[in-house]
Parts: structure tokens; C-alpha cells; sequence
């Protein structure tokens, strides 16, 4: 379609100074103020220059990296939220499989319905699904009357603020996220392929093995990425289900900035998650351009 | 032979999903304050929640936001989503497509933190945005509620046939007679799903918004929050569940809505 100036260039331009404003610029304060030292004033960090008697004097420094260098916390936060997240990942990805499959496979009327009931909790509170969780999971809880009462444990489980409910609540959360990617891409597999695989001898397991899945492998690392990614920076759910010893550094991030006040620190804690996700978010990007081609 | 396992694993996977939502709309009728002691129905947590002040401010402050914020997200990303599909020969098309995107998987401390020292930055260079609160929730919830307008409304338009449009620019309409007369209508679907995203999104941020806030604007989830850190408490079962009716009640109606059309 061929729209003509100015009206043209209006809808070009309103909705990009908006992103770049309110996205992209923000990150380079971010940037900015990683580079400052915090300081008792309001804003609390340096200027990162100054006009001194005409001359531009820049005033940078790394001692915020270097400082998360050396203290041990947030490497271990880095570390920790990696692991969190690979390992909910995963988890994620063997019940989701499953069920995307089992939807995929469904006849139509059917999958219509199951679609939306995998949606369905997407549109209630996120806040309120997590918070759910500590009635089922606490030690006077509903799953422990539950195992009590069946005889199959005789002391309640400790699961509430351990990282075992923190995979819990994540895997909870961000099933949906992984399940929609799934299903895409597996309701299109050709039938043909897997009638021809079974013509030819293979059983159910192996012909899952050597045509679904390989097949399924843009599905399943778009799905994959799109819990991976969020779930580093990840507040909520261990804030509500996690311990003490719970170390995620969406945590960290939090605490820097409404505990500490260390704008400077929180914002290099920040910088260094950016250049982590820059990874997963290339291997996404990736993943969804080969899904579109299929 | 049909394999067993899938339907068992698709089940346990759906049990997963609503089991807690079911319990939570159990206990909000429980009398009792403790979740493994029954004591009897009752619906005094709705009557509790109705008459905490705090509660109903932040909830009507939280509709405001999220229906304003929910609007101009639509505005905004409808016109994104035009200029990524619709428009030809526009220079750096991809860098937009990766930008308007990038809200998506951005975590949200990552987002709140940024804003907040953008916001703290702005006011030190110009005044405004003078203090933090409704405004600054607003631009917050827009600029992360379009992302996700533009990626609707985006899918919508890629599977729309072009040449009805085509053919009215032809015929010597102007290109905005041509959006409002057959894009729009062809899209309002997207629109009002796009709207309804948004607006859910907003309705329910609370990383966000706890950084860009300041003392005057307490959202739902801010208030949500600080209650369930200390624990149970049953009049967030009762809130929990109103919530839960609210969107069941919508999904049934749209989908009956669907339902309708060819």
C-alpha cells in the first residue's frame, strides 16, 4: 500500500519515538548511571561529567563492576538463577510437551476447547496463581493433610520457602508460555510422514523419536526461550515461594535498589543480566524466523 | 494402538493448572482462617474485602490505569503493526520489528529499573515528569502493553488478504479513508484481544509498577503483595475468586462470540 506524506510519516514516527523514548533510552541511563558512584544526594550517584571552568571533565568509573566482581553474592546470583532457570526450563518442557502433543492431535471442536483452557489461567492474576501455591504447599497446607491423611507420609514435606517450591511456582507460571510456541508448531506436522514411517515397520516410539521431535525442535526452543528468558530475571515467585536461601538475581536487583538505595550497583547488576540474555534472546530470534518458514 | 501416556500426561498437566485456582475458590468460602481446617461455609472474606478501603482504592486505581494504558497501547501498536506489514520501502523496518519485541522477553526488573531512572533523569533536566505515580504508571503500562498489541494486531494483518485494500487505493481512495473504512473493521478482532491483553497485563504488573510508583499511587498488586508476604490471608481467596468469575465469565462470552460468526 502506498501511503503518502505526512500522514505517512505520523504513523512511522509516533509509535518508534515512543519505543525509543521509553525502551531504548532508558538502557542508557541504565548504562550511565553503572558507570557513576553512588552518593548521599538526590539523585543518589555522580554526574558523569561536569563543565569545570569551561573544560569537560568525565568522571568515569568500573569500581561498581569491579565491586560485583569481587564479592562473591552476585556471581553466585548469576550462577544460581542460570541453574533456576535451565533446570524450571526443562521441567516445564516435559509436562508441556505432552500436553501441546496431546492438543495438536485432538480433533478440532476438542482442541478449540483445550487451547483456551491452557489460555484460560493466563488471563487471572498472575500475583494471585503464585500465591495460591502457599496454601497448597506450607507445612500445615493442603498437600501435606492431603499425603498425611493418604498415609504415604508420616511427617508434612518441607517444600514452602525451599527451591523445590520455587520450581514449582516457576514451572506453574510459565507453562502456557512454552505450551502455545508447542502446539504451533506441532499441529502443522505432516500425518503422511508419520502413516509412511509406520508403513515401513517403525514403531510408535521410534517414529516419535526420529520424525516428531526432530521436527518439533523450533517449537520446542521458541518455547523453551520464551520461559528461559524471563524466569533469569525473575522477582515474584521466589520473593513469595522461595527461602532464605533462594538466590535469583531479579532478587538482588530488587533489594540494591528498595533496600540499599545503591542506584549505581543496581544498575550494573542490571547491565550484566542484559549481556546474558543477549545469548538466548539471539538463539529466540533464530527460532522463530525457522518456525515462520515451516 | 493408541499410546496411553499422552492423555495421562495432558490430564495431570490441566489438574496442574487448575488446582490451585480450585482451591483458592474452596477456602475464599471457608469460615475458618486456616486452609487445612474446615470450618464451615460462609461468605464473610467477601464481606471483609468489600469493606477494606484500601483494597477498593487500588482496585479502581488499577481499572483506571489499566483501561487508559490498555488504549493508547492499542492506538500505538495498531500503528506499529501497520508500518511493519502494511507500509513498503520504510528504512529500518527489522530494527523496529526487534525493538517493538523486546518488551516481550525483557524481565521486568530490568524494565522497571530502567524507567524509573529515565523518569528520575527527565525531571531532573526538564520538571516533568514532576514526582512518580498515575503518569508514570501510565507510560510504563503503554510502552509494555503496545508491545504486545503489536504482536497481535501484527499476526492479523500478515494472514489478511492486502488486495481489497489494494484495490480501494486504486479505485483513487486516500489511504485513510482505506484504513478506517476496511482495514479497521477487518482487524477489530485483533483490536479487542489486543486491548484485552494489554489491559489483563496492566491490571496484573507489579514488579513495574512498585519501581515507577511513588507514595501517592498504590496499584491492586502492590497492595496484593505486601498482605500475602506475611501469608495466608482469605479475603485475597475471596478477591482471588471475583477475579476468577470476572474472567470466566468474559472468555465464555467471547468465545460464544466467536462462536457466531462463519
Amino acid at each position: 500500500m502506498s501511503w503518502r506524506q505526512p500522514g505517512r510519516r505520523f504513523v512511522i514516527a509516533v509509535p518508534n519515538i515512543w519505543l525509543i523514548l521509553f525502551f531504548m533510552v532508558p538502557f542508557l541511563v541504565v548504562l550511565k548511571i553503572s558507570l557513576a558512584e553512588p552518593r548521599i544526594a538526590i539523585p543518589p550517584y555522580s554526574p558523569l561529567w561536569e563543565w569545570i571552568n569551561g573544560e569537560i571533565k568525565f568522571n568515569i568509573n568500573f569500581e561498581n563492576y569491579a565491586y560485583m566482581w569481587e564479592d562473591t553474592l552476585y556471581i553466585n546470583a548469576y550462577l544460581s538463577s542460570i541453574k533456576i532457570a535451565a533446570i524450571s526450563t526443562l521441567l516445564t518442557l516435559l509436562i508441556g510437551y505432552p500436553m501441546a502433543y496431546y492438543i495438536a492431535r485432538a480433533p478440532e471442536p476438542k482442541r478449540s476447547i483445550l487451547l483456551l483452557l491452557v489460555v484460560l489461567p493466563f488471563w487471572t492474576s498472575f500475583l494471585l496463581r503464585v500465591y495460591a501455591w502457599i496454601g497448597i504447599l506450607k507445612t500445615k497446607g493442603i498437600l501435606n493433610a492431603v499425603l498425611l491423611w493418604a498415609g504415604i507420609i508420616d511427617e508434612p514435606l518441607v517444600i514452602m520457602q525451599t527451591d523445590v517450591a520455587v520450581y514449582i511456582g516457576i514451572v506453574y507460571t510459565y507453562l502456557p508460555f512454552l505450551v502455545l510456541p508447542l502446539y504451533a508448531n506441532l499441529v502443522k506436522l505432516d500425518d503422511t510422514l508419520l502413516e509412511a514411517s509406520y508403513d515401513l515397520g517403525a514403531s510408535r516410539i521410534s517414529s516419535f523419536f526420529r520424525i516428531t521431535l526432530p521436527l518439533s525442535m523450533p517449537g520446542i526452543i521458541a518455547g523453551s526461550m520464551l520461559v528461559f528468558i524471563p524466569v533469569i530475571g525473575e522477582y515474584v515467585i521466589p520473593a513469595l515461594l522461595g527461602g532464605p536461601d533462594t538466590l535469583m538475581i531479579g532478587s538482588v536487583l530488587w533489594d540494591e535498589y528498595f533496600k540499599n538505595r545503591d542506584w549505581p550497583v543496581a544498575s550494573a547488576v542490571a547491565m550484566v543480566m542484559l549481556v546474558i540474555m543477549l545469548i538466548p534472546i539471539m538463539i529466540l530470534r533464530r527460532a522463530q524466523s525457522k518456525g515462520a518458514e515451516i | 494402538m493408541k499410546l496411553r501416556f499422552t492423555p495421562i500426561m495432558a490430564l495431570f498437566g490441566f489438574a496442574f493448572l487448575y488446582g490451585p485456582i480450585v482451591s483458592l475458590v474452596i477456602f475464599s468460602f471457608n469460615e475458618s482462617r486456616l486452609v487445612t481446617v474446615w470450618g464451615g461455609w460462609s461468605t464473610k472474606w467477601y464481606g471483609e474485602l468489600f469493606a477494606n478501603e484500601q483494597i477498593i482504592d487500588a482496585a479502581l486505581l488499577s481499572l483506571k490505569i489499566a483501561a487508559i494504558s490498555a488504549s493508547m497501547a492499542t492506538v500505538l501498536g495498531t500503528m506499529m503493526a501497520m508500518v511493519l506489514v502494511r507500509f513498503k520501502r520504510v528504512r529500518g523496518k527489522g530494527l523496529m520489528g526487534g525493538m517493538v519485541t523486546g518488551p516481550l522477553v525483557m524481565p521486568d526488573v530490568i524494565i522497571g529499573l530502567s524507567l524509573l531512572l529515565l523518569f528520575v533523569a527527565m525531571q531532573a533536566l526538564f520538571g516533568w515528569p514532576a514526582g512518580r505515580g498515575f503518569t508514570t504508571i501510565l507510560i510504563a503500562h503503554i510502552t509494555f502493553g503496545m508491545a504486545f498489541v503489536t504482536v497481535v494486531v501484527q499476526s492479523r494483518l500478515s494472514d489478511m488478504d492486502d488486495s481489497i485494500e489494494e484495490s480501494a487505493l486504486d479505485l483513487g481512495a486516500s489511504p485513510t479513508r482505506v484504513f478506517f473504512d476496511i482495514t479497521l473493521p477487518m482487524i477489530t478482532p485483533a483490536l479487542i484481544s489486543g486491548w484485552l491483553l494489554a489491559f489483563t497485563l496492566s491490571l496484573d504488573d507489579l514488579v513495574i509498577s512498585s519501581f515507577v510508583s511513588g507514595p501517592g499511587a498504590t496499584t491492586l498488586p502492590m497492595v496484593i503483595f505486601s498482605k500475602v508476604r506475611l501469608g495466608v490471608s482469605p479475603d485475597i481467596n475471596a478477591l482471588a475468586s471475583l477475579i476468577v468469575l470476572v474472567v470466566s465469565v468474559g472468555i465464555i462470552i467471547s468465545a460464544l462470540l466467536m462462536r457466531k460468526k462463519p
